[in-house]
């Protein structure tokens, strides 16, 4: 391919957020008539910069131009005005209007007396004609048509304001294969009239067949800029996850924990073939007392899904669960509870942690709530547990009436495991509890897993740092595209071998 | 369409969508239906009830209704509520029947309380939009606010003597045969017209749909979602003091204590004309529709003579609670699909 001018320049672009650097002196391009994928694992910092290309954030540090201008947007409509569209993973149009109207929405063309409908239908049809979407009825309400063709209808209408650049965030999550073929049939129409496309995906098969050019980020850093040719699937994952810090060394010796012995009792948990429509299938997996059970898979690959139909948060629709050797059906996270079930989330500050409470408070929450509101836990109960858990888990600051919010993601992080230790769960499912904190905490709450795990709790643990699910876990189970497509003892697993079964294209 | 596209199985799907594009009329068009159903009724039941003028006096005994549910219907496309517009019919009357006492004209008067309703609803609006406030609370705010000011004006009730009011609510406006209409009725279907063109052919009126249809993505589009916000409150309380208006033709006084409760009826009749409370769907000539169900079950009333006028209440209860059930159906099945 040959190197063009950049329709958009990005350099040395940094933005910080209130504790953490979100974007670190990145440099990114795009081309006119390319399709360029933006890659990273969650955190990386791939919708920071998208972001900022389009104005929602304010740039720190940096130039961005596009078209040979400098620009700085200060809002979306300023972005757009400049020929920047972006079209959403969820789609911003309007359920209850018609195709033509969401296309052409506040740009419609008027004649004496009103809007002139007959125009705006022959717009739109030559919007969706010019993007292969005849098919479509302009008159037809969006909402009676699948979110593929509202995707399309979107970026139609992103086609309407003639956008130079388009950015489609995450388009095909909620699309089947059939859908994504016609989504890229018209990516590929626009990248032939001159578009410059930036493509962001989770999916990597989808990024290889229908990129030209990556850009891989990791935790807010530029990895590199790549062709699609030229970096091997096995390559762009071990970039994008990358190697871990030496810090976590340490951690062997946690490693000598034996596997537990598997054939002789009856598992805590099993499930067999477990799924739920939309969500993920085919999850079967065994965990036994005192057994770290690993979910390894990229983002969007069903990791977080299947800790929620473990805990009951989603209910199953498909396989079988049994606990302690008996079939149960979890109908609400409740019922998950009062078998010995805990679920941190991976949402600290939406599904967890309650910033304006103390520490104390959010200690205490599970247990208040398993006892039932009317048998208040006493208060030098309170204090006894929250000083306890203060200091086993070395929270700081060591205050137990501090405010949650004023705690750092690591600190967090620790009150919330020891909200459902308190409980005294038989098996703790804990999503992405090492995720954006530093490496110190890091450390120490993986050493308190294995612990817990070695006195006996089963725990399901589900991190987007591969390194760390192999360090960790007896059994790792895989998931890809929304399936569990393996599971494997952890004998000298390698992360070339998880790899290799993520990267496989039969699944 | 060209050659390349024309397969079958889009076309069914496009014959599929239109025809779930029509469930968007359906609400609607079941206030239509069950509207003529208890017309069909009456006329079989009461003699003297099949007739135009039953018909007419139905549009003439609620005009100040039809013209509060036109600017209801406005407030709640865009999913917000007019709690306030009972209490600014009161005060439109306060101040109508006090100035024409005190000897102004009734034009300048009129011109007067049209301003005031319409400043009163563009501050709630501004209220809600600016403070990021329920419009639910503002507009309770409202209510209390604009009831009170009407004692500060007159504690009694003010009687309105001027020619040209009694004039107005004397005067038939003939039709075929023996049947005839009010002025006010054919000012309450002005607004009906002007309101339905402004909700189809500008780009204002697309606006208050889209906003109904989802808030954050019309801003994403670029629309003018904030300044739309405001104005339907301010068309909403321009519809009240019309109303206010039409009323003192109606009833030629000015009274503290009128209208109370009329902010419920206008809701009421809003959605049993099919109009989702939730925004984004529904047709100011479904609103027209729920009036007059409103309407007959009142004449119901008063022709079956035995039963007490609190059987209107009930009855309405339970059409509000039928239809909104049925929307609920409704959007369950737009969702689904």
């Amino acid at each position: 391919m040959t190197e063009t001018v950049p329709v958009v320049d990005m350099q040395g672009i940094s933005i910080a957020f209130p504790g953490v650097k979100a974007l670190d002196g990145v440099d990114f391009r795009l081309f006119p008539g390319e399709v360029h994928a933006l890659l990273g694992e969650n955190g990386a910092g791939k919708s920071t910069l998208i972001k900022a290309l389009t104005g929602v954030y304010a740039v720190d540090d940096g130039t961005i131009t596009v078209m040979g201008t400098r620009q700085s947007f200060a809002t979306p409509a300023a972005a757009q005005a400049a020929g920047i569209s972006t079209v959403y993973q969820e789609v911003n149009l309007c359920p209850n209007l018609s195709v033509e109207e969401n296309i052409l929405l506040g740009r419609e063309p008027r004649r004496r007396g009103g809007i002139h409908w007959r125009n705006v239908r022959r717009r739109a049809e030559e919007v969706l004609e010019q993007l292969q979407l005849g098919h479509i009825d302009p008159r037809s309400v969006l909402s009676s048509h699948s979110i593929a063709i509202q995707q399309l209808v979107a970026i139609a209408r992103a086609m309407q304001v003639d956008a130079r650049v388009l950015i489609l965030d995450e388009p095909t999550s909620s699309l089947d294969a059939d859908e994504v073929q016609q989504l890229f049939s018209v990516i590929r129409t626009l990248r032939d009239r001159g578009v410059a496309i930036l493509f962001v995906s989770h999916f990597l098969e989808q990024v290889y067949e229908v990129s030209d050019r990556m850009t891989v980020l990791r935790n807010g850093r530029l990895v590199g800029e790549y062709l699609t040719p030229d970096l091997p699937r096995m390559g762009l994952i071990s970039k994008m996850i990358g190697k871990e810090l030496d810090a976590l060394a340490e951690l062997e010796e946690a490693e000598s924990r034996r596997h537990p012995d598997r054939t002789q009792e009856v598992p805590f948990l099993r499930a067999e073939g477990l799924g739920r429509k939309g969500s993920v299938r085919d999850v079967t997996v065994t965990v036994h007392a005192g057994e770290i059970l690993g979910l390894a898979g990229l983002l969007g690959s069903g990791r977080t899904e299947t800790a929620r139909l473990l805990f009951g948060a989603d209910r199953a629709d498909q396989g079988q669960l049994s606990i302690g050797g008996t079939a149960r059906t979890l109908r609400t996270p409740r019922s998950a509870i009062d078998r010995g079930i805990a679920f941190s989330s991976e949402n600290r500050k939406e599904e967890g942690l309650i910033g304006d409470l103390s520490v104390r408070d959010n200690l205490i929450l599970a247990l208040q709530a398993g006892k039932g509101w009317w048998r208040r836990v006493p208060r030098t109960t309170q204090d006894e547990l929250a000083e306890r858990f203060i200091r086993a888990l070395d929270i700081r600051p060591s205050n137990k009436d501090s405010l949650i919010r004023d705690l750092s993601g690591g600190n967090q992080q620790k009150v919330l495991l020891a909200r459902w230790l308190i409980t005294d769960p038989k098996l703790l499912i804990l999503d992405e509890p090492t995720r954006g904190i530093d490496i110190g905490a890091k450390t120490q709450i993986q050493k308190l897993i294995s612990s817990l795990a070695a006195d006996g709790m089963s725990v399901v643990f589900i991190s987007a740092e591969l390194e760390e699910v192999l360090r960790l876990s007896d059994h790792i189970a895989i998931l890809k595209d929304r399936q569990m497509v393996a599971d494997i003892p952890n004998d000298g697993v390698t992360m070339e071998d998880v790899m290799t079964v993520i990267a496989g294209t039969n699944a | 369409m060209s050659v390349l596209t024309r397969t079958p199985a889009p076309l069914d799907r496009s014959r599929l969508s239109r025809l779930q594009g029509r469930a968007r009329y359906a609400p609607t068009l079941a206030t239509v239906g069950l509207f003529l159903a208890m017309f069909a009724v009456g006329a079989a039941m009461y003699p003297g009830f099949l007739s135009g003028q039953v018909f007419l006096n139905l549009l003439i005994d609620n005009t100040f209704l039809i013209v509060l549910a036109v600017g209801m219907t406005f407030v709640i496309l865009t999913g917000g509520i007019d709690l306030s517009v009972g209490s600014v019919v009161a005060l439109s009357m306060m101040i109508a029947a006090s100035l024409l006492q005190a000897g102004w004209n009734p034009v300048a008067m009129i011109a007067l309380v049209l301003l005031t309703g319409a400043t009163f609803g563009l501050l709630m609006g501004l209220v809600i939009q600016v403070f990021e406030i329920q419009p639910f609370i503002v507009t309770l705010a409202g209510l209390f606010l604009a009831r009170g000011l009407c004692y500060v004006i007159s504690v009694d009730s003010i009687t309105v003597t001027d020619p040209f009011f009694t004039s107005m609510a004397q005067a038939r406006i003939p039709l075929v045969g023996k049947l005839f209409v009010s002025p006010g009725v054919v000012i309450a279907l002005l607004v009906v017209a002007v309101a339905f063109y402004v909700l189809h052919q500008t780009r204002f009126g697309r606006t208050v749909y889209a906003i109904g249809g989802g808030e954050s993505s019309a801003l994403l589009m670029g629309l003018a979602v904030p300044r739309t916000k405001v104005l339907v409150y301010g068309i909403s309380g321009v519809c009240s003091s019309i109303a206010g208006i039409l009323f003192s033709f109606y009833s030629l006084s000015g009274y503290s204590l009128a209208a109370t409760g009329l902010e419920l009826d206008a809701i009421a009749a809003v959605v049993v004309g099919g109009t989702l409370l939730t925004g984004g769907y529904g047709y100011v000539l479904g609103s027209l529709a729920g009036v007059l169900v409103l309407g007959i079950v009142q004449t119901f009333i008063s022709y079956e003579g035995t039963l007490s006028s609190w059987w209107t209440r009930i009855v309405i209860g339970a059409l509000l609670l039928a239809f909104i059930l049925l929307q609920k159906l409704f959007t369950r099945k737009v969702r689904l699909t």
